[in-house]
């Protein structure tokens, strides 16, 4: 905790988050260091989503601090942490739903652009070039993740599984540092569950990232996460490696009292 | 596109412009219009300008705005009042007066101009408190500022009140109608087709995923709010300054602001060549219906009415839905696009999970 900022990439310190009378996220700190792909676990409703709405500027923390790269960046808009490098996906998976594939990922292209309004009225030469780079790659992270044959289908009309893909490759759009993801394998079936591990690992590597997730299926938590954190009613209870977490004692309780 | 194209397509639009104006406006010798058509057409490119300035807000966005009749009337006034009170000045420059001669071109230009200024500027200030907000917001504060304006004007006696402004001279032609109209159609095209485009649209369907993908919402949305209604003031002076059609508070009311909403409806929410075609059809519709007025006074507005419901029955989309009429389109126009998709986020929360 003494350790310069640096020292992690994502970096809470002490966080709470209070509704009125209901607390919940209490006093929860969350190391990340760079490069990794970490874990956040917990029972339903033990405050995960509300981690990352904190992460991503939706809520401003009630206590603590958040840093990104020894930056702070609790209490700043979502549109200012994504230009900081921090993206997202959705629990409840939210494409923009009338538009294209392609389209999708475009749009998130748009935060790298350096043109101004005046350029998109006017048609200059510049608005037309980056038109052009921002189809290329909105194509090539298709085309990574198997979708580049639908790119011109109505996004809402893949299936589930590929609509959680088309979510992730419009996130890299935005060519981030941190990508969270939001139960990256809800719905998914166990062969799709597989592919989706191998993806993030190859993903984490090509785009030097690093990987914060919140998941309900063991098997991808253990299966790729270096560290994992449980979360309980709003407080961390343990922190350690998939096999520490899974013989301690308070986790168990925690997962079996819970049911 | 080139800038030898771009420039080669603005030279040929002006003197097409030109030659239609003399047509509209003069004739060529024996060659005339009617006034009474050529008074219709000159309505519907106002009310082009208007209706395709309001996709920009309503169909690109997806904010409801029910006040561009208030925009229309801070742009018609301040428009009015320039030419009225400093016309003659400006003309002089060029040499002429404000209805002839060069100087009678820069009198509309700085008219324009100044209208579309206060108009913007009206824009801004109501945007920037209404559009933070997610939601109908915004429908309730234009609704206000409409009533507002409408309120001011009638006690300003230098613009006319309630007698509304008689004193405008009438510098409004067909070049100018419909050279304000096709400048509004590129600007919200280019607009459209850009990734600004592509960002409205994303604030439209889901919000909370525009900012994490970051997109300055508020930004945006006041964008292309003070865009909208700068050209809404364009349309206001190029109105107010139309032969025998003097401003009047009265007309500038809430009916006209719905009136608008209609025509983009109609045309399809969030289609540019929908815009046009409502605008278009609202303005000749109830005029051709006046045959019927002769044996039957009053069944005009029925009939006018009844067409409207009918075709939100059989065609709730609009007649374009949200396609545009372009080349591409017409190559795979069998394709069917089916009503419009709902929203997925529409009304979900940041919830906990």
């Amino acid at each position: 905790m003494a350790e310069p900022a640096p020292a992690y990439l994502l970096d809470v310190r002490n966080v709470s988050k209070r509704f009125g009378g209901l607390t919940a996220v209490r006093n929860v700190s969350l190391q990340v260091p760079a490069g990794t792909v970490y874990g956040l676990i917990g029972p339903n409703g033990a405050g995960k989503t509300t981690v990352f709405n904190l992460l991503t500027g939706v809520y401003a923390p009630t206590d603590g601090q958040i840093l990104f790269d020894g930056t702070p960046i609790h209490g700043r808009r979502p549109h200012q942490i994504a230009r900081y490098g921090i993206t997202r996906t959705f629990q409840n998976i939210r494409l923009f739903s009338d538009m294209t594939v392609l389209e999708n990922v475009m749009t998130a292209h748009h935060l790298r652009t350096a043109q101004n309004i005046f350029d998109a009225i006017v048609g200059t030469g510049r608005s037309h070039r980056e038109e052009r780079e921002m189809r290329e790659r909105a194509m090539h992270l298709l085309s990574i993740f198997g979708l580049a044959g639908l790119a011109d289908e109505p996004a809402t009309s893949l299936p589930y599984g590929s609509q959680r893909r088309l979510e992730i490759a419009r996130a890299l759009a935005t060519r981030p540092r941190l990508l969270l993801l939001d139960e990256p394998a809800a719905g998914m079936n166990p062969q799709e569950a597989v592919g989706l591990m191998d993806t993030i690992r190859w993903i984490r590597d090509e785009f030097s990232l690093t990987v914060l997730l919140v998941e309900h299926n063991m098997k991808v938590v253990m299966g790729i996460c270096e560290t994992i954190q449980v979360i309980d009613h709003g407080e961390s209870i343990a922190t350690g490696t998939p096999a520490e977490i899974q013989s301690n004692p308070r986790v168990i309780e925690a997962y079996l009292g819970a049911c | 596109m080139p800038v030898g194209r771009k420039l080669f397509f603005i030279t040929l639009a002006i003197v097409a412009l030109a030659v239609l104006d003399q047509l509209f406006e003069r004739g060529f010798g024996d060659l005339r219009i009617n006034p009474y058509y050529a008074r219709i057409v000159s309505l519907a490119g106002i009310n082009i300008t208007l209706a395709v300035s309001l996709t920009l807000i309503n169909g690109l966005a997806g904010q409801f705005s029910i006040g561009h009749a208030g925009f229309m009337a801070v742009g018609g006034y301040a428009g009015t009042y320039l030419t009225v009170y400093h016309g003659a000045a400006i003309a002089s420059f060029l040499g002429g007066t404000p209805l002839e001669g060069p100087g009678s071109v820069l009198v509309m230009i700085a008219s324009l101009a100044v209208a579309a200024c206060a108009a913007g500027l009206a824009g801004l200030v109501v945007g920037i408190p209404s559009l933070r907000l997610r939601g109908d917001y915004l429908a309730i504060v234009t609704l206000g500022f409409g009533e507002i304006i409408r309120v001011i004007i009638l006690n300003i006696p230098a613009v006319g009140g309630a007698t509304g402004f008689t004193a405008a001279l009438p510098i409004t032609s067909f070049f100018w109608i419909f050279g304000v109209a096709l400048l509004t159609i590129v600007v919200v095209r280019n607009i459209a087709t850009s990734t600004f485009g592509r960002a409205l649209g994303a604030i439209r369907t889901d919000e909370i995923a525009a900012e994490a993908m970051g997109i300055q919402t508020t930004r945006y949305k006041v964008a292309a709010f003070v865009i909208s209604s700068a050209l809404a003031g364009m349309a206001g002076a190029l109105w107010g300054q139309l032969f025998a059609n003097p401003l009047n508070p009265q007309n500038l009311n809430f009916v006209k602001s719905i009136e608008v909403i209609i025509m983009i409806v109609l045309g399809g929410l969030g289609s540019i060549t929908g815009a046009v075609l409502g605008a278009t059809t609202l303005t000749v519709l109830p005029e051709a219906l006046r045959t019927f007025d002769q044996q039957f006074p009053g069944l005009r507005m029925v009939l006018y009415a009844l067409l409207l419901i009918l075709l939100m029955i059989y065609r709730p989309q609009g007649i374009m839905g949200r396609r545009e009429l372009s080349f591409a389109w017409l190559r795979r126009s069998t394709r069917d696009d089916g009503p419009a998709a709902p929203a997925a986020g529409a009304g979900k929360d940041a919830a906990d999970g």
